[in-house]
Order: C-alpha cells, then structure tokens, then sequence
C-alpha cells in the first residue's frame, strides 16, 4: 500500500506550482517594495500638479530650467558610449588576434583594474589625477611634452567622460573578448590566409558577429552612466551638469519632488529609447533571410 | 635570422609604446591616489609631495574618529544586506534552477530591473517613503536600499549555482530514504554553497561600495565609507579622500582575484539562463 504524505507540508511540497511560487516570493516581494513601488510612486509623481491632479506642468519647469543639462547629458552619455564601445572592440580585437603572445597577455592583466574600482574611487582618483595640477599634467610636464603655462585642467565635461571611459571599458571589453574568444576560428584564418589585414578582419568578420553582445554592453553601460551621481558631483558640478546631479539637488535645496521625478521620467525615456533602438535592430535582424 | 630579430624588435616598438599608454592611462590615476594617501604636505607647483607621513592615517585610524565609525557601519551593513539577500535568494534560486515554476523569465527579468533604470529617479523615492515610514536615516533602510541593488547578483547567481547540479545526486538521496528536506539540505544545498557563497561576495561588494542610495537614505545620520570619502574628497582634504578609497579598494581587488575559485565556469555559463 501507498503511503499518503504524511503532513500538509508533504502535501504541499507536491503542489509543484505552489511550493515554486511560494519559494520565490520573499525575493519578489522585496523587489515589488522596494523598487516597483517606488518606480510607480516616481511616475505618478512626475505627472502630478498640485491641487489640479495630473498635468504635465513639472515637465514643462523641468525643460524650462534644465534643457541644457538634458542636452548635456545626452551628449556626454553618447560620447562616452562611443568610446567605450571603440575601445571595447580595440582590446577585444587585440586579445583575440594579437600576435605576440607576451604583449597579449600583458594587455589581458593590465586592461581589467578598473573594473575592481568602484565609481566613487574612480571619481576621486581623477579629481587629484586630471586637475591643472595634477599628475597628469605633471608627468606630461616632466617628460618635457608641454610647458607649465600651457596645462589646463580637465575637470569639466572631458573629466566626466575620461572617468565614465576608464571606468566602463574593461566591463564591455571583457563581454566582448568572451564573445570574440568563442568565435569559430576558421573564417579567421581564412580571412588571414587570403592576405586580409587584421583591421579589416576585425571591422569586417569579427565585429558583425559579435554585435549583440557589444550592443548588450554598452546598453548596460548607458544605464549606469545615466544612474551614476558621484562621478559628475566630483568632477564637475558647475553649469551645465548632468541630470541625476540636478535631480539630488532638487530635493536636497527645495525638496520638489515633482520637478526631480520628471527629470527622472526623461533620463528614464533615455534608456528606453535606446533599449527600443536595439529590439527593434534586434527584430530586423532575426527577419532578414 | 638577423632580418626576423629585426623585424620582430621593430613590431615591439608600436607595441611597448600602445602598452606603456595603456599602462598610464589605467596606473597613472592609481598612483596619484597612492600618491595622496601617504602625503603629508604637497601644494601647487611642486611635482610630488613635499612631505610625506602617515599623520593621516592616524587620524583615520583613531578608534574615536568618525571613519572608523564610517568603516564599522559599512562592513555591518554590508553583512546584513548580504544575509538578508542570500536568505530571500536561497529558496528563490532553488526554485528557479531546479523546479518548475510559472513566468519565469518574468521573474527572472524582474529582479534585473533595478539595473535597467536609472537609479537616482527611484532612490529619491525610496527616500521619501522610507521618510514617512521612520526608516529613513536609519541602519536597516539603508540595508533595505543595498539588498534590492544586490538580489539580481544573489538571484542570478544562486539560481545558476543550484541549475548545475546532477538530479542523479538528489534521486539517489531520496532513493536512500531521504526525505525532501533532508535531500536538500545535505545534497543540494551543500553542492550550490560556492556558487552562493560567490554571489554573497558580489552582494557584500555592492553593499561597501553603494553610494546613491545611502546618500538619499541614510544622510545624515548613517555615514558609510562612501559617504565619508565624498564628504572629505568635497572639503578638499584629498589625504583622508585617498586613504578611504585605498580601504574601499581593497577588498574589492581581492575578492576579484579569488572569485574565480568560488565561481566555476559551468555556474558561470548558466547565469541569466
């Protein structure tokens, strides 16, 4: 005779369905309180006006007092992104084809540290280390490059994407030398065979095929130079400056919510419409023949 | 023989002179810092420091100073977020790597957004309901801020971890007479620890790291390394700026270099999966 499980836990143990769902829920609920409330409350925020309900009268302040720092925004985020992609594929190309396998792996040690430093460190580093006085400048001065009088400091914009530069690469080129290192050789080395050069053979067979994964970076990347505050705090917190710096200091001055939140709904619109660049690519691709 | 030794010297040059620049570009900002940490006295124009000294590291060390308050609270937090963070991600990992369970790309997915806004919009939120809720400026919000940053790692990872394991294992448990509990918990459970124990790294990593949201949440009464390093490095007291980010630094390091002991590659290519 089949014994029935002992227990009503026994029981439900055996409802699979329920058990997984139950398992899950500590970690969902967490993500729903803490991040889902919140992002809705944001929202509603954003397009709430006082006494009259919703409108759109904080977007319209927001533009009104910040249109140059949405601009700036845009613009260092997209330089930056750039950069890291071309640097990205830089190394990744030079990891995967690299003739010299000493220079290859002193490359492969070398490229990574930055991805160890978090934000804030890096932020520090490059206030002491791109100031008119500062290493940098220093050590260009010493190596007799330029004269003392001719430095200036890079603590502005430039200051901003260097960071957001130093910072980002290693992550998306170590993604990339992944995608670039699991390749099928062959083309490659038919490619090489033929006599192509190894810049065409990077532009021309390896980029394509690892496009998606470059994409993913840098859309990663986007994000989190679109959510990074102690960077532009530090390096740069003149006018213009970027949003998430104007966000912290609507509420820190004012405490207007409802200006910040829609500052916050637009760098929002930011990352989805380039998330929606790259499904729609990604749905145009998976159509071609 | 002498034209390829020329030739390959001669491919060296480009080469040494790509890999120096890279070298100063990655080292160059590491050095000023090291530079700064150990600085007693260095004014415009001198070149490197005038004096050096560690009277700064006495005052950060000093058991009554307020970084040493700062550090306490940042490895406490950090400690809690990742208890916290690897209880919740245990069960759900378990079920999302060896069970079936309902929408669970949804699922999945949902603990990656965090990751896929940006972040000040939804801390500033946080903040104020955490206000109203007498959580704000305290200890536990800002562990609460760091645990929802860290549950995609802890998930993802535990998820991962719990997916590469035989099911032979678990039915020759159960097989012995084991009951489901037990399985779990002498077989299961101990062939995913690495991989959790991986994850509560990269957790206890973002927690010591995380400055967006204790800026928002725990100011002004819970000072965090982070918080201390931004507050010195805006006074311009870049000696006490420096010395905290090498402290920051690390631990960060050296958790990276060992992770691949703890994160094997079979784990590693099932993350997100």
């Amino acid at each position: 005779m089949r014994t029935a499980p002992a227990s009503a836990f026994g029981r439900l143990w055996q409802n699979e369905r329920f058990l997984s769902l139950a398992l899950v829920t500590p970690a969902l609920l967490t993500i729903g309180a803490l991040f889902l409330y919140p992002l809705g409350f944001s929202v509603i925020s954003a397009f709430s006006v006082e006494d009259s309900g919703f409108g759109i009268a904080n977007f319209t302040k927001a533009f009104d007092f910040y249109s140059n720092d949405i601009l700036f925004t845009v613009i260092i985020v997209g330089i930056s992104t750039v950069l890291i992609g071309a640097f990205a594929i830089a190394i990744g190309g030079y990891l995967t084809m690299g003739e010299s396998p000493l220079a290859v792996s002193i490359l492969k040690w070398l490229y990574r540290w930055p991805l160890f430093i978090p934000f804030i460190v890096a932020g520090q580093m490059m206030r002491t280390f791109l100031a008119k006085n500062g290493l940098m400048n220093n050590m260009i001065v010493g190596a007799g490059l330029l004269d003392p009088s001719q430095t200036t400091s890079f603590l502005d914009w430039r200051g901003i994407v260097i960071t957001f530069v130093w910072k980002q690469t290693p992550f998306v080129a170590l993604l990339v030398a992944g995608a670039m290192a699991s390749l099928d050789r062959s083309t490659i080395e038919a490619a090489r065979n033929l006599g192509a050069g190894r810049i065409r053979i990077l532009a021309q067979i390896i980029v394509p095929q690892v496009r998606p994964t470059i994409v993913v970076g840098l859309i990663l990347s986007f994000v989190v130079m679109m959510s990074v505050l102690s960077v532009p705090l530090m390096i740069n917190a003149q006018n213009p400056t970027m949003l998430t710096v104007d966000m912290a200091f609507r509420i820190n001055t004012y405490g207007d919510y409802g200006v910040a939140n829609a500052l916050g709904f637009i760098s929002y619109a930011m990352t989805g419409f380039v998330a929606w660049i790259y499904l729609r690519q990604g749905v145009r691709q998976g159509g071609a023949p | 023989m002498t034209g390829i030794l020329r030739s390959t010297a001669a491919a060296w040059v480009p080469r040494g002179l790509i890999l120096f620049l890279v070298a100063f570009v990655i080292f160059g900002p590491l050095a000023n810092m090291l530079l700064w940490a150990f600085t007693e006295v260095w004014y415009f124009p001198a070149k490197l420091p005038i004096e050096w000294g560690f009277a700064f590291w006495e005052r950060v060390f000093r058991p009554q100073g307020n970084a040493m308050e700062s550090l306490i609270n940042s490895v406490l937090i950090a400690l809690t977020t990742v208890v916290i963070a690897v209880s919740v991600s245990i069960p759900a990992g378990y079920a999302l790597g060896r069970r079936r369970v309902p929408w669970r790309g949804i699922i999945l997915v949902a603990f990656l957004l965090p990751q896929a806004f940006p972040s000040v919009a939804v801390h500033i939120n946080v903040a104020r309901i955490f206000y109203s809720m007498g959580l704000a400026g305290t200890f536990f919000g800002v562990v609460l801020v760091h645990t929802m940053q860290g549950l995609v790692f802890s998930v993802w990872i535990s998820t991962a971890a719990f997916a590469t394991i035989d099911h032979e294992l678990e039915e020759a448990a159960r097989n012995l007479g084991a009951s489901a509990l037990r399985t779990f918990f002498t077989v299961t459970l101990p062939l995913a620890l690495p991989g959790i124990m991986a994850s509560g790294i990269f957790v206890f990593l973002l927690s010591l790291d995380e400055f967006t949201g204790t800026f928002f949440v725990g100011v002004p009464d819970i000072t965090t390394l982070p918080l201390l390093l931004f507050t010195a490095s805006m006074e311009g007291n870049y000696q006490i700026a420096s010395i905290t980010s090498l402290i920051l630094l690390v631990p960060s390091v050296a958790f990276m270099l060992i992770i691949e002991r703890f994160l094997k590659a079979d784990v590693l290519a099932k993350i997100g999966n």
